[in-house]
């Protein structure tokens, strides 16, 4: 009798052009939070597909329980007691949160109706023993990333599992929720479920998981338990190289009082997000937004981008008042943005990765109508070499990609536009850290030729490592900038808590 | 967030609205519109074009489509011709099956072998007139005078009111019952919604789909039945352009054409304005009755137009 739940041996799987797991072994104890690691495409939501019926695999074993298995569909996976969050959310949009919860396994009375008011309140339930109070009749795609990743998670955990997979669940969650998550985890732990836990923040990994498996161009590279192993360690691993070459610091102070402002926004207001927000950004200035999630960074972006209205306040643009209704002025002025939401408003799945770059930027490689496929394939070519994106070549359809590739393509579009100012909204959100320290290099070179550049990002120790300056929404407020010595995440914090502490002496009133 | 909330459910207002301002227009200009006589006549003209389109709102809410019904009408009103002087049980269950096991053929071609519906369903189409007009010679079959009950079906009245009507009202409350209430009607809303998702989360996706392609089937050869009795006739002509007038009340009920938004409801109404606008015109008089067309395609028009419009509010709302 041993003490592993899951088993699996000699996995591989080939797609066209690639081998994505290559003789692969991955144990996972009984009752271990146990990590899966490795660049953006070296299988990890491959070897989970296989694990979970999505994907067949081309040849070794599954034992689930010392019982041999080979999932041919979710179901099957489910039966056998694995419950699975997908790396692309896979929710339905036009159904409610709580369908979303209970789809496919409603309460039924004895005609086969479903229970409303059970599947109503037993949601309404399960989501605020996470802490979350949300009217679940309304539906998914009208809530934001953060929730729908922890609807995710209460259907996982509505299934009884004995393993639970979890691939990149943090990516769109802030620092608190990912608390309330790892309360989750320790909690299914304590209970003897075994949880498998893909992330690329390290900090996580080290926090909350027993033991690492590192996967590396689909090969297995190396087992660990978490404590015997050390963050360089890890790195070098996962990329094959030495660590020292990606662990960067905090960036150097730059003075940019002598150059020219390249944006002044006065008194933004929107709704209930945005309450009389001033920012400005120099040429070549790296601004970072911080803020707890609803903090109103992303509604500030999308006005800066023209794709929302503000109800008050004015922009100006290298000196000249402008008013951007549509997101075709803003481009116009030389602003492009970079979207958060990936899959609803980033890939054309069915369009090839030179396509999906050269999108913003047709107009560049066009001449007289006519667009030039050799210009357009220099274009991509030189992207997928600079942000090391992971593809058999530039003609392959986008949606075969990894989830963090596909995040590298995005950006690469915005960068092929070579704009004047540019909104990254959460760039690097499940990008592996060799590449995040590229886009780091990226970033900052881009603001050297005298791009402005707008952050936006949950971690702070991004914010403190890649800005000149950070400005701090609380609750649609600007609190407080930071900037120079005194930019530290604690100063980010205590500049949150300090706007929180106002805001409540100011409700006390 | 309660606003929004509103929004959505204001799916089939739209349709409702427009029903009203067409009821009240027809009901002012002209004195026989409104009429017990007149509204029963006006239910059982849509009758059996509205049973069709309950099925065709299964369709469309998976995101897909069934060009075969007026065809697969035509093939089981003439099965059920056949067997019209024979006898009734037969006349009545053997169409409704030879409709479901059409349109589960029609489920199977697009959920196993991935063939877009426009063409599966279009291939029916062609195939099942096809073996209409071979069966029938070209010419229609009639149904004996002897089969008293049988005409009943598509002539009789239970009171007031017409029995296509009456079967209509069945067919559309028990629709309405199964997308609303149960497991199978979520998973429809939910494969319109995104397939994909679906998939992941356990929902056998290939066993719905055939299953929504099936009832639409089926509800073609239940009005095939009604048509046939209807007319004392199979005919192999019968059902042409039904289609055309299915997707049409579905849509102007407020069915997105892309999927997993609408419902049963709304393509009630939708069936209810477009057999006002043929009443109003027959009334009218003078109007060539190809208006009716006209009025359609561009109600159709506006329809889409305010899907679309919709649509983006909610998105950029977001
Ligand atoms: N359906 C598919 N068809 C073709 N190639 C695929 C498919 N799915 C994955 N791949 C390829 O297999 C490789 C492994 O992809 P996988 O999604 O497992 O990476 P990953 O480790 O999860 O990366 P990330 O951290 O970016 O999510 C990649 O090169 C990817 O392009
Ligand atoms: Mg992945």
């Amino acid at each position: 009798m041993s003490d592993f739940l899951l088993k699996m041996t000699g996995v591989s799987k080939e797609f066209p052009g690639v081998k994505a797991l290559n003789n692969v072994d991955f144990y996972i104890r009984k009752g271990e939070v146990h990590s899966l690691m490795g660049e953006n495409g070296a299988g990890k939501s491959t070897l989970i597909k296989i694990l979970t019926g999505i994907y067949t695999k081309d040849s070794g074993t599954i034992e689930l329980n010392g019982r041999q298995m080979s999932p041919q569909n979710v179901l099957e996976a489910q039966a056998a007691g694995i419950s699975t969050i997908f790396q692309e959310l896979n929710l339905i949009p036009d159904l409610s949160i709580a369908e979303n919860i209970f789809l496919g396994r409603e309460p039924k009375d004895r005609f086969g109706k479903i229970q409303w008011k059970k599947i109503y309140v037993k949601s309404t339930e399960a989501l605020k023993d996470l802490g979350i109070n949300i009217d679940v009749q309304l539906k998914l795609k009208d809530i934001g990333a953060a929730i729908q990743q922890m609807v995710a998670l209460v259907r996982a955990l509505d299934i009884n599992a004995n393993l639970v997979v979890m691939d990149e669940p943090t990516s769109s969650l802030d620092d608190n929720e990912v608390k309330v998550l790892f309360k989750v985890i320790r909690n299914l732990k304590e209970r003897g479920v075994s949880v498998l836990f893909i992330s690329h923040r390290l900090s996580e990994i080290f926090e909350i998981c027993d033991r690492v498996t590192i996967l590396r161009d689909g090969k297995l590279v190396g087992e660990s338990l978490i404590r015997d192993i050390s963050h360089g360690e890890l790195i070098s691993k996962m990329i094959g190289k030495d660590s020292e070459s990606i662990v960067s610091n905090k960036k150097k102070a730059i003075d940019f009082s002598t150059k020219e402002t390249y944006l002044t926004a006065n008194g933004i207001s929107s709704g209930i997000m945005l309450k009389g927000i001033d920012l400005s950004i120099r040429k070549g200035e790296i601004v970072g937004l911080a803020g707890l999630l609803g903090s109103g960074r992303t509604e500030l972006a999308r006005v800066l981008f023209g794709d929302d209205q503000a109800a008050n306040g004015k922009i100006e643009i290298n000196g000249k008042k402008v008013s951007l209704k549509h997101p075709a002025d803003a481009i116009i002025n030389g602003v492009a943005f970079c979207s958060e939401e990936r899959k609803a408003e980033g890939i054309i799945p069915n369009m090839s990765v030179a396509d999906n770059i050269t999108l913003a930027s047709f107009s560049d490689i066009t001449r007289f109508g006519f667009f030039s496929r050799k210009k357009q394939l220099q274009i991509t070519n030189k992207y997928i070499k600079q942000l090391s994106i992971k593809t058999p070549g530039a003609n392959r359809e986008i949606k075969f990609l990894s989830g963090g590739n596909q995040q590298k393509v995005i950006l690469a579009r915005w960068l092929a536009l070579k704009p004047d100012f540019i909104i990254l909204d959460e760039p690097t959100r499940g990008i592996d850290v060799g590449a995040k320290s590229e886009i780091d290099k990226l970033i900052q070179s881009m603001a050297n030729e005298g791009i402005s550049i707008l952050l936006i990002s949950s971690e702070m120790e991004e914010l403190v490592k890649r800005c000149d300056r950070v400005a701090v929404l609380y609750e649609g407020e600007k609190v407080g900038e930071l900037q120079g010595e005194e930019l530290s995440v604690d100063a980010i914090l205590h500049t949150i808590t300090a706007g929180h502490n106002r805001k409540l002496q100011g409700a006390n009133k | 967030m309660k606003v929004l909330n509103r929004i959505n459910s204001m799916e089939d207002k739209g349709v409702i609205a427009a029903f009203l301002v067409l009821f009240i227009t027809a009901t002012v200009m002209f004195e026989p519109f409104f009429s017990l006589l007149n509204i029963m006549n006006i239910l059982r003209q849509v009758s059996m074009i509205g049973i069709v389109a309950i099925g065709m709102t299964f369709v469309i809410l998976i995101k897909g489509i069934d060009l075969s019904v007026g065809a697969l009408v035509a093939v089981s009103g003439v099965l059920s011709a056949y067997f019209a002087g024979r006898s009734m049980v037969l006349a009545i269950l053997l169409p409704l099956l030879l409709g479901a096991l059409l349109g589960a053929i029609n489920g199977i071609i697009i959920a196993r072998y991935r063939i877009v519906p426009f063409i599966a369903t279009f291939a029916m189409m062609i195939g099942a007139r096809g073996a209409s007009y071979i069966a029938t010679d070209t010419k229609s079959i009639a149904v004996p005078m002897t089969a008293k009950a049988y005409s009943k079906i598509g002539r009789g009245y239970a009171g007031l009111v017409p029995v296509p009507v009456i079967i209509f009202f069945l067919l559309l409350f028990i629709a309405y019952y199964i997308l609303k209430n149960t497991s199978f009607g979520r998973k429809v809303y939910a494969l319109g919604s995104n397939e994909e998702a679906s998939l992941m989360m356990g929902i056998k996706v290939n066993r719905v789909k055939i299953a929504v392609y099936s009832i639409s089937g089926l509800m073609c050869g239940a009005a095939g039945v009604i048509l046939t009795s209807r007319l004392g006739a199979g005919q192999p002509v019968a059902g042409m352009g039904w289609e055309i007038q299915a997707i049409a009340a579905t849509a102007i009920g407020g069915t997105l054409l892309s999927g997993g938004v609408g419902g049963v409801k709304g393509t009630f109404f939708g069936v209810l304005i477009l057999g006002m606008i043929t009443n109003m015109i027959n009334l009218q008089g003078s109007l060539n009755s190809w208006w009716q067309g006209i009025i359609t395609g561009v109600l159709l028009l506006i329809a889409i137009i305010v899907q679309a419009q919709e649509g983006r509010r909610i998105v950029s709302l977001s």
